[in-house]
């Protein structure tokens, strides 16, 4: 291996260092808690109440003397057999129980809505409070408008990135000290349009906010789609997560785990500069 | 790229340690104390920012006849087997009295006449129960404000205190019967009503009967059904396990806007 110039350079900021991971940790746990909260009643519709012979999606459970209880998914009338995941599922124990989400996904692990519930608000706060610091840095600094936003000639040769993305080709040397313009649209949309549907799809569901805001319901359809909406949007962020991993360990991981953590970033040189 | 197949056993290991270990930890951490404290810090915040924004007076939306659920859930308790309840049922709740007590200037003993010969509010609303679901009803009912106006409240009182004739949880020491609490914002609020009456009828026994409070503004659970007795009070720490509900004894928010 040729030995080249190490060219470091400051990648993230300490504000979006640490925001991204406070985020980070209120993900996981917002998702946990919340299919805790999901597993109370495990099915989903769409307008403003619950039509409860037509859910759209339902985890359901059947029984029979041979074969016990069996997991079954219901999605637009069709049924699937999901026994082990969803629908029912092992305990930590390994007994066979109806569940609508399977314990290892659910915090707390055994069924109790009253402690999902208090995690899910602790950490929502939190997920707030935070992303609301990370939007306020972003436009005052304007990390938003040079780092995110897209340039015109990045988004002209938007085709090539993606197959260069496919082909597992990542940009190296000085276009490497931007945001490629598939990241940039990425992180747009989890910090534009995801978190925020999350937040609002959230409080449409508060009682108490509709009240104050019945614009809510109008926009998003009622109550039950809102929590539609809120399970659809999660699921974005679910996909967002494992192709964002998956992208970090692609790319360098350690480059691009360090430059999260201390902020410092090694630019890929012309040649594989992580032979692991 | 080669990987080791050790290395990737030992990996596979790892991780499934590490979630062993978290999930175990949430579920250490869900029973701590003081963790649960910190947790429960949410629910003041909650009401804080939400009783900022809605004021006294903000409305729960209202619906149309066209919009009423053509199943409504019954939750909690559907029948009661207490006897003395059995007994006013099989006669049509006539000898049912609402006792309306505690610190009041005029303690109140109220037939199902007399309350349906009072002011009544009639409304369609959502009711949201805490695991998820909503059910859309029309209820009637008289306005909670005016029985508490009728009876007088003393300046000490900080809580209307339901006491209901169901009993959700056996227990030995009589914590397993159900009640709610609610402050003054929301007992003086328009909507919250004691409800007699559901999409036109008699209030039925699974969702209730004789009497059954309308809290549009929170969740299903505090509004409490089969109500035999209203009381005021300066504090609720005394009642029960002393976290002003039923199922706030059992964790949930007192406090039960979202």
């Amino acid at each position: 291996m040729v030995e080249q110039p190490r060219i470091f350079i400051r990648r993230h900021s300490v504000l979006v260092r640490v925001t991204h991971w406070i985020n980070a940790g209120c993900l996981l746990i917002l998702l946990m808690s919340g299919l805790q909260i999901f597993n109370a009643h495990p099915a989903l519709y769409w307008g403003q109440a619950s039509a409860f012979d037509h859910p759209v999606l339902a985890l359901t459970t059947t029984s029979s003397d041979e074969s016990g209880i069996r997991g079954v998914t219901r999605f637009f009338g069709y049924a699937f057999d999901t026994t082990g995941v969803l629908g029912a599922s092992p305990s930590p124990g390994g007994v066979m129980q109806v569940r609508g989400f399977p314990s290892w996904l659910t915090v707390p692990s055994y069924q109790d809505l009253a402690t999902g519930r208090r995690w899910h608000f602790f950490f929502a706060w939190l997920l707030v409070l935070n992303g609301v610091v990370y939007l306020l840095y972003s436009v005052a600094s304007r990390h938003l408008m040079s780092d995110l936003v897209p340039t015109r000639p990045q988004l002209r040769l938007i085709g090539h990135t993606v197959w260069e993305h496919l082909l597992l080709r990542f940009p190296r040397g000085d276009d490497a000290r931007h945001y490629n313009v598939l990241q940039k649209l990425a992180y747009l949309i989890v910090a534009l349009v995801l978190l925020p549907l999350m937040v609002l799809t959230g409080l449409t569901m508060s009682p108490g906010i509709d009240a104050a805001f019945p614009e809510l319901l109008t926009f998003f359809g009622g109550r039950q789609s809102a929590r539609m909406i809120h399970f659809l949007a999660a699921s974005g962020l679910v996909l967002f997560v494992i192709v964002h991993v998956a992208m970090v360990l692609l790319s360098g991981a350690w480059n691009n785990l360090r430059s999260m953590i201390t902020g410092t970033y090694v630019l890929p040189g012309g040649i594989h500069a992580h032979e692991s | 790229m080669r990987t080791n197949p050790n290395r990737r056993g030992f990996l596979k290991r790892t991780a499934a340690l590490a979630g062993t270990l978290a999930l175990g930890g949430c579920d250490r951490l869900s029973e701590a104390p003081w963790f649960r404290q910190v947790l429960d810090s949410a629910e003041n915040a909650t009401l804080r920012a939400q009783r900022f924004l809605l004021g006294s007076s903000s409305l729960a939306r209202e619906y149309t006849e066209a919009d009423l659920s053509p199943v409504f859930k019954a939750n909690g308790s559907t029948s009661i087997e207490d006897f003395d309840y059995q007994t006013l049922a099989a006669k049509d709740f006539v000898d049912w009295r609402l006792q309306v007590d505690g610190l009041v200037e005029r303690p109140q003993q109220l037939s199902l006449a007399e309350l349906r010969a009072m002011p009544s509010r009639t409304q369609i609303t959502r009711h949201d129960c805490v695991e998820g679901w909503s059910c859309i009803g029309k209820w009637t009912g008289v306005p909670l404000a005016h029985v508490l106006e009728q009876a007088g409240v003393q300046p000490q009182a900080r809580y209307v205190v339901f006491r209901c004739a169901d009993t959700l949880e056996p227990t030995l020491d009589g914590s397993g019967q159900y009640y709610e609490s609610i402050g003054f914002e929301d007992a003086y609020h328009p909507q919250t009503i004691l409800a007699y009456k559901m999409n036109g009828r008699p209030l039925p026994i699974p969702h209730g009967a004789p009497l059954r409070l309308r809290v549009e503004r929170q969740l299903g659970y505090k509004m409490a059904k089969y109500i035999m007795r209203i009381e005021l009070v300066e504090s609720f720490a005394g009642i029960s396990r002393g976290r002003g509900g039923f199922w706030e004894d059992r964790g949930y928010e007192w406090y039960a806007g979202i």
